[in-house]
């Protein structure tokens, strides 16, 4: 039976150039080597008990640099002899581009990466119609069920998310709007100004930036786990084309599914206003709606509505590429959907600019 | 007669209502490689995540190296768990970190290190596991599965440990690769005098490196011996573990390999 080890020790002697060692020659006694041991010629070990792969390593060392090895036991010289063979061989490795010459590498492969993503997200886009198409000529290949669950699970449970936060986006707006108002006496302008923010620009924008943290995030997660777990390979093996399996029912749901929540967004947000306008202000609703039918052009609408397709495509193309360029290890997952929901966004934002340059220009 | 340095006595497991152990006891020896074969769902991972603590039996003791694991509390039991090393089934790796700071890991432990000795242990830990020079910056995301398992056993070896455990270590490898990690787990035994507790289900392994076998079925241990002895076992899933094709062809290899 063993019993609990005594703490290891290690006595070091030099007399003469000659180190003089007993006890145990471990890693934790390392330290106990007095500094004069460096200098040593020779190495005397025949009173160590146990020695370790460190204090092999140690003793191949100083063996390297011309010292000598005395009073080895035969295990031990055969453990020097393994610690010696296993001696890792650094491999020249290619030296590191330095000072200019690293910030013109480092520039360039951003460059290029980025210019790689835009083009695989175009792929995607490509795979995507690709598939519509496939699916037109062939329904049978179409998956109703899937496209149903992805409508319910990205449209019909955000409905309450987006209504409520656009009702309270219509509120500040009349809130705001009113106290800036008031002040020239041209409170029923309130109305306008709720109206061709809401439906211009506000409902569609919040609804698409909702949806992309909600949905964006929750296609790169399930898609990429798919793909952790060797599901998209497996899938293709089987004969199934993951385009049309995956991407198709989970992007066209988006399409679908984004206007309609647009314009719930634009009811909840103009409901918004015209309660906050009948509080502050005291225009009643049915003046609310007068104005509102009277002043305000469709085209707003139409505007607003016109670019949630966009958004959805952009929003779904990104989750999906992103699902897909998942790795084997669980970090990248993570990495992988909060870059999915900032690109999202980002690239959101950066379209709802485009749209507003467009229109301006066209003029509606 | 060596002394026993795992000695588990009357250790009964419980998951619910499911009993997986009920009344095992098990020595290991200094210096031998035991294997633990058994079926699925046998508890032979149960078993080792019991020895090494993980996993609290509902009754019995495990004594490691003279110490009852289940009653050791703060230093002294960061003290016994420097004496052993675990290599899980799939390596467990920090995925955050390569190779080398992998290894270097246990290797913290160590007051007054000075960190150019300790990465220079820990690359020679990695070569000693037979993984080439570039390994050392990997990360485990970029490693095989055979040489994750062997990064695993860098890392279980790092602190030259009394006793190493091995959760299937030749499972998921090519024939090449577990013969190159049988012949690897002798010879680091050999050099390191490690005691070695190893779960496998490798009919190859347990013919190359194995000094004896312990047979767990029906909730305990319920044979040991060595290769010889467990032909000779009555029991019907003993003889058709070890009589099976696969094991004949097993024990032919390893005949010719004698002669």
């Amino acid at each position: 039976m063993a019993s609990p080890p005594a703490p290891p020790e290690l006595t070091a002697t030099v007399t003469d150039g000659a180190l003089r060692l007993s006890g145990d020659f471990i890693i934790w006694t390392l330290d106990k080597l007095p500094a004069e041991a460096a200098s040593a010629k020779t190495i005397d070990l025949s009173g160590v008990g146990r020695l370790d792969t460190a204090a092999a390593a140690y003793l191949t060392g100083r063996e390297r640099d011309g010292v000598t090895l005395q009073g080895l036991s035969t295990a031990q010289a055969g453990f020097l002899d393994t610690v010696r063979a296993a001696r890792p061989q650094p491999e020249t490795i290619p030296p590191e581009p330095t000072g200019w010459r690293a910030i013109c590498e480092n520039t360039g492969r951003k460059v290029f990466s980025s210019l790689s993503f835009l083009r695989e997200l175009a792929e995607y886009l490509g795979r995507f119609l690709s598939a519509i198409l496939r699916s037109i000529r062939h329904p049978r290949d179409f998956r109703f069920t899937s496209l149903v669950y992805h409508c319910q699970e990205t449209g019909l449970r955000a409905v309450p998310i987006v209504a409520l936060m656009s009702f309270l986006i219509g509120v500040v707006l009349a809130f705001q709007g009113a106290s800036q108002l008031q002040r020239f006496g041209a409170e029923i302008f309130v109305v306008d100004l709720i109206a061709i923010a809401v439906l211009r620009e506000l409902g569609i924008l919040l609804t698409a930036i909702i949806v992309a943290g909600r949905t964006a995030s929750a296609l790169t997660a399930s898609i990429g786990s798919m793909k952790m777990n060797e599901e998209i390979d497996a899938m293709r093996t089987l004969g199934l084309d993951p385009d049309m399996v995956l991407i198709l029912p989970r992007v066209l749901a988006l399409v679908i599914t984004l206007p309609i929540l647009g314009l719930i967004s634009d009811i909840a947000g103009l409901a918004g206003g015209a309660l906050m306008s009948w509080i502050e202000l005291g225009i009643s609703p049915s003046m609310f709606k007068y104005r509102l039918l009277a002043d305000t052009n469709v085209n707003h609408v139409i505007v607003g509505l016109s670019k949630a397709p966009v958004f959805a495509l952009i929003i779904g193309i990104i989750g999906c590429h992103a699902g897909m360029k998942v790795g084997n290890d669980a970090e990248s997952l993570g990495a992988q959907t909060s870059t999915a929901v900032v690109n999202a966004i980002f690239a959101v934002i950066v379209a709802d600019a485009l749209f507003s340059i467009f229109f301006s220009e066209i003029g509606i | 007669m060596t002394e026993n340095v795992i000695e588990v006595r009357g250790i009964k497991n419980q998951f619910g209502r499911h009993v997986v152990h009920e009344n095992l006891d098990l020595d290991l020896r200094r210096g031998e490689i035991l294997g633990v074969v058994g079926g699925s769902g046998t508890g032979k991972s149960v078993l080792l995540r019991t020895i090494v603590g993980l996993n609290r039996p509902v009754a019995g003791t495990v004594r490691v190296l003279g110490q009852d694991v289940s009653k050791l509390a703060g230093p002294a039991r960061e003290a016994l768990e420097r004496r052993w090393g675990v290599l899980f089934q799939n390596g467990a790796l920090f995925s955050s970190l390569n190779v080398r700071e992998n290894v270097e890991v246990p290797l913290r432990a160590v007051p007054d290190l000075p960190p150019e000795t300790r990465s220079a242990l820990a690359e020679l830990k990695v070569s000693m596991a037979g993984l080439p020079w570039i390994a050392n910056d990997k990360y485990p995301s970029d490693l095989s599965g055979g040489m994750k398992k062997r990064a695993g056993l860098a890392r279980a070896l790092a602190l030259d440990p009394e006793i190493v455990f091995l959760d299937e270590p030749t499972a998921g490898l090519d024939p090449i690769g577990a013969d190159a990690f049988d012949r690897l787990i002798l010879e680091l035994r050999d050099s390191l005098n490690l005691s070695v507790f190893m779960v496998t289900h490798d009919l190859d392994t347990l013919h190359t490196c194995c000094d004896r076998i312990a047979v767990l079925a029906e909730k305990r241990v319920l044979t040991t011996g060595t290769m010889a002895e467990m032909l000779e076992v009555d029991h019907p899933w003993v003889h058709e573990y070890f009589h099976g094709p696969r094991a004949r062809a097993a024990t032919a290899s390893d005949r010719e390999g004698k002669e």
